[in-house]
């Protein structure tokens, strides 16, 4: 199974062990398409990431080259205390992308288990509710939100609360990516097996279940810290800040407009390097087969 | 937490005769998360809605929804419902190429992982780091060249849209993709079909589902992508979330905090609706792809 | 000449297999296979997994190209033919039925894709469906079916476009025993009303020896015996064609002047020509039976009863030689009197027996348990 399937489901499936082959004008045909649509479509990605990477080299003078930017952006000092911002924004949303993984983890993966098991007519209220904050705009959020964090500052003010929010952020992805595992395999008789010999609930969840959904959790916990990573709106307008608003507000106080897109690049690579990542560590460690 | 739940719920049949133990109904196993979604989610877009229907006293009100008949707030939603779905349209048309492209392919490959990765990461930056990036590659010192629609509406906006939707389209729709069976491709060309017939007949019905319920989230998540347009600071007054943030924070365009929700309420609506719609195709979907 | 469903006449076609290769990297999958079906007969790929038998019907159908060799239909060679103008049916092992469409509309797919007429379409297909007993189902859809009635389904889609060829792959495999036993039956009855050359792969020996007017024993890529089922049963070419196709003793015995003697018994051979040696001779357990109840002290035939397996009209029951276990099979009747631990003494009938070099049996037998 491979570990980065989209949102979750198991990928195409060879019948096990034997390969299965295809007719050689059908794959000619189809590795041309296949090649063609890649092409066009990487260069779409790709060409506004070369258009930033260009503009962070930019130098003084309209079509000089300098790396003053990038300079600017590692050294980038508040007066006040000698850390770096950028670093602390960047531990900072990195440890909220690990608690709001788990949380998430702990929030759903019981849960679905669960609706699974006995109370299968609540699996299409979950569904639902777990794919509207897709659509419900960060906006209206954040409006209702900031009564809650009133409240939520009283405790405390680390920007780390912000993962009560962020593991509803990620719940329409990290939802489908699980469901999908959960598909795969055949929960109740796993776990009616495991009862049988005397497992607890948590045994059942821990032992049994978790241990074969690894993929799904796996692009679960991927694409959560996409989100994490990537999120702006919410904490920008709660007056947090994290990495993407920490390079926001660098980019508006520094003079130097290569800056702006240097920063912007960086968030961009860091995330998708560290995404890409993520999907090996999933790697089936058994051969082929 | 979930876990202490779900083991106090033993929903077991009680013990043949005597020790009858108090069972608790299984939906309890599921509270902790609806009390979750119910403050974090429900709550908040319980008070927009709320407060919408109020008035700057605090006394119920339904005087805000005269402003929908201002011709400007309507003008507002309706550039913002055409944006929208040229916008998902295109995303969902050219991102199920790509995910087909993807899904035919190594399923443990580096193409696959790669383009996987690089969906979750665009999908999510719908925000100030595309805006700058397409003010780079187009804009008015643009690297590629000087497009002066780059911030005209609707098409300069839909190509940065195009930007999350496709990877979002991918990530939504491979699952689907993944979904066809190989057997069907290979029954139908053993009974004569050629490519175009069998996707004409079984491919296209069985994805339809799928498709347009992916296309009904983009039309969503579109709707609710506001930091993009932050970004460009107010030099694209049609779409309805900048008008609700400079209605936030009282810049140009409505003073009064009740009506900003009140747009905010309409947004909800209209994403009310493309949910449901999409939460009914994907009954069909599931039951075939699955 | 046979008939079709519905009456029309039509000539079977006779296929050949020319030399036919096939590796997918390093895995030969098939290796140089020669293979001819006679018209309108009913041939059975039997062997292991990984065998090349599902690659041999792939290959058939188009859906995938041989390296080298080539393929004959009614005379016409088809190697460079496209899968779906090949005129084949085929019968997938599972999951090949389109969800939205319903039963009818399954079967008629095919005959819609030739443009045939609506009204003239919907009669075939209700044909096809009453052949396979499923006309009262035609407006289901197939999650509503059961696994045998949706094969049943694929087997109308199949045979409803009138193919030259039938081909069946492991269709039965999916299935409860018992569907698996009727729907088999019911498979080669509707072949012989129908008189269509068929090939049909699967592991199942049973089902093998059952259905099929040949039988195709496949190992790593290549043919080991093709034959009738009796042959293949009782006269088999290879020690692997013994070993799979239905359970053998494995004794050691000694072949003297074209007969081989095995613990005292001299038995007739299945190759007369074989030269004078030690030999390890495969016998059949039905091929062991009783001599009598009252077992002498010692002998090469006298043993313990250490288990007794029952199958219905016969049972099947384990003796200890004391140097060696065999297996003997016995009417019903019989074995009841031989409880576990009793003594016995047995004898073997005089039915040809295959032998083998010792070694080569030993080294391709632990092949086989590993």
């Amino acid at each position: 199974m491979a570990a980065v399937t989209s949102l979750g489901e198991t990928p195409l499936t060879a019948p096990a062990g034997r390969p299965r082959g295809m007719q050689a004008g059908r794959r000619r045909r189809l590795n041309i398409f296949r090649y063609t649509v890649f092409t066009v479509f990487g260069l779409f990605f790709l060409l506004p990431l070369l258009a930033l990477a260009r503009f962070s080299l930019e130098g003084a003078t309209l079509g000089t080259w300098s790396v003053t930017a990038w300079k600017q952006i590692a050294s980038y000092q508040n007066q006040n205390t000698g850390i770096p911002p950028l670093i602390s924004a960047i531990e900072i949303t990195l440890e909220l992308a690990v608690i709001t993984c788990a949380v998430m983890l702990v929030l759903l993966v019981p849960t679905m288990v669960w609706v699974r098991l006995r109370v299968r007519w609540l699996s299409r209220t979950v569904e639902f509710l777990c794919l509207l904050p897709l659509a419900i705009p960060a906006i209206s959020l954040v409006v209702g939100l900031g009564e809650i964090y009133n409240r939520i500052q009283r405790i405390s003010l680390s920007a780390l609360m912000l993962f009560w929010v962020y593991v509803i952020l990620a719940l329409p992805y990290a939802y489908r990516a699980l469901a999908a595992g959960l598909t795969a395999i055949d929960v109740t008789t796993l776990s009616e097996a495991a009862r049988s010999l005397g497992a607890s609930w948590f045994s059942v969840l821990v032992r049994v279940i978790v241990p074969n959904m690894r993929a799904a959790i796996l692009n679960a916990l991927i694409l959560t810290a996409g989100v994490v990573l990537g999120e702006f709106t919410i904490a920008y307008l709660l007056l947090y800040t994290n990495l993407q608003v920490e390079l926001y507000s660098i980019s508006r106080n520094t003079p130097n407009a290569g800056v702006l897109f240097a920063t912007s690049l960086a968030a961009l690579l860091l995330t998708g390097v560290l995404l890409l990542i993520m999907s090996y560590a999933g790697r089936p460690r058994r051969g082929r087969g | 937490m979930a876990a202490a739940a779900t083991t106090k719920t033993g929903a077991r049949p009680a013990r043949a005769g005597r020790r009858r133990r108090l069972t608790a109904p299984a939906w309890i196993g599921a509270v902790p998360f609806f009390a979750y979604v119910a403050v974090f989610l429900l709550w908040p877009t319980g008070i927009v809605v709320v407060d919408a229907l109020k008035n700057p006293n605090g006394a119920w009100a339904f005087s805000n929804f005269t402003e929908l008949a201002n011709p400007q707030v309507r003008g507002y939603f309706i550039g913002s419902f055409k944006l929208c779905l040229i916008s998902s349209l295109s995303g969902a048309v050219l991102g199920a190429i790509l995910a087909y492209a993807v899904a035919s392919g190594d399923p443990d490959g580096i193409i696959r992982r790669l383009y996987i990765s690089v969906s979750g990461v665009l999908a999510q930056f719908g925000g100030v780091t595309l805006a700058f990036a397409f003010l780079a590659l187009i804009g008015p010192v643009g690297v590629l060249f000087h497009a002066s629609w780059y911030f005209d509406f609707p098409w300069g906006i839909a190509l940065i849209y195009a930007y999350f939707q496709i990877p979002l389209m991918v990530l939504v729709f491979l699952p689907a993709i993944d979904g066809l069976k190989v057997q069907w491709r290979e029954a139908s060309e053993n009974l004569g079909a050629s490519a175009w017939q069998y996707w004409r007949y079984v491919g296209a019905p069985l994805l339809a589902p799928a498709f347009f319920g992916a296309m009904l989230l983009l039309f969503a998540v579109a709707l609710s992508a506001f930091a993009t347009i932050q970004a460009w600071e107010n030099q694209i007054p049609y779409v309805v979330p900048q008008q609700i943030s400079t209605a936030l924070s009282s810049e140009v365009g409505l003073s009064n905090v009740n009506e900003a929700d009140l747009l905010a309420l309409g947004m909800v609506i209209m994403v009310a609706i493309v949910m449901t719609a999409y939460a009914l195709l994907q009954r069909r979907a599931a039951r075939w792809l699955r | 000449m046979t008939r079709t469903a519905d009456g029309a006449a039509r000539t079977a076609v006779e296929v050949r297999l020319e030399g036919l290769s096939r590796h997918y990297g390093p895995v030969v999958a098939l290796d140089r296979l020669d293979l001819t079906l006679l018209p309108g007969e009913l041939v059975v790929l039997l062997g292991p997994s990984g065998c090349g038998k599902t690659t041999t019907l792939r290959l058939l159908a188009g859906l995938e190209d041989a390296d080298t060799g080539q393929i004959f239909v009614g005379g016409r060679d088809i190697t460079r033919v496209p899968a779906n103008k090949r005129d084949m049916g085929m019968v997938f092992q599972a999951y090949s039925l389109f969800p939205h469409m319903t039963v009818r509309q399954n079967v008629a797919f095919g005959l819609r894709l030739r443009r045939i007429a609506a009204a003239q379409r919907d009669k075939r297909a209700m044909d096809m469906l009453e052949l396979v007993d499923l006309s009262t189902q035609a407006d289901r859809y197939p999650h509503q079916l059961s696994g045998g009635q949706q094969q049943r389904v694929a087997l109308a889609r199949a045979l409803a476009i009138e193919p030259q060829v039938l081909l069946l792959d492991e269709p039965l495999s999916a299935l409860d025993a018992k569907v698996r036993a009727q729907l088999r039956d019911q498979i080669r009855r509707i072949q012989l009303e129908v008189g269509i050359t068929t090939l049909f792969v699967t592991h199942d020996q049973e089902e093998a020896l059952a259905i099929a007017d040949r039988v195709g024993v496949m190992r790593e890529g290549s043919l080991e015996q093709l034959a009738p089922p009796t042959e293949v049963y009782s006269r088999p070419a290879t020690p692997f064609v013994a070993q799979f196709v239905g359970l053998s003793n494995r004794l050691p015995g000694e072949v003297r002047g074209g007969q081989v003697i095995v613990r005292g018994c001299t038995l007739p051979l299945v190759d007369a020509d074989t030269p004078d040696g030690q030999v390890v001779a495969l016998v059949r357990p039905e091929a062991v039976t009783l001599a009598s109840h009252d077992a002498p002290e010692s002998g090469p035939l006298v043993g313990t009863v250490i288990a007794v397996t029952f199958l219905g009209a016969t049972s099947r029951i384990t003796v200890d030689l004391g140097d060696a276990t065999i297996l003997a099979q016995l009417p019903t009747a019989d074995a009841t009197t031989l409880p576990a631990g009793s003594r016995v003494a047995l004898t073997m009938r005089p039915d040809p027996v295959l032998v083998s070099a010792g070694s080569e049996l030993a080294a391709r037998a632990a092949d086989e348990e590993a």
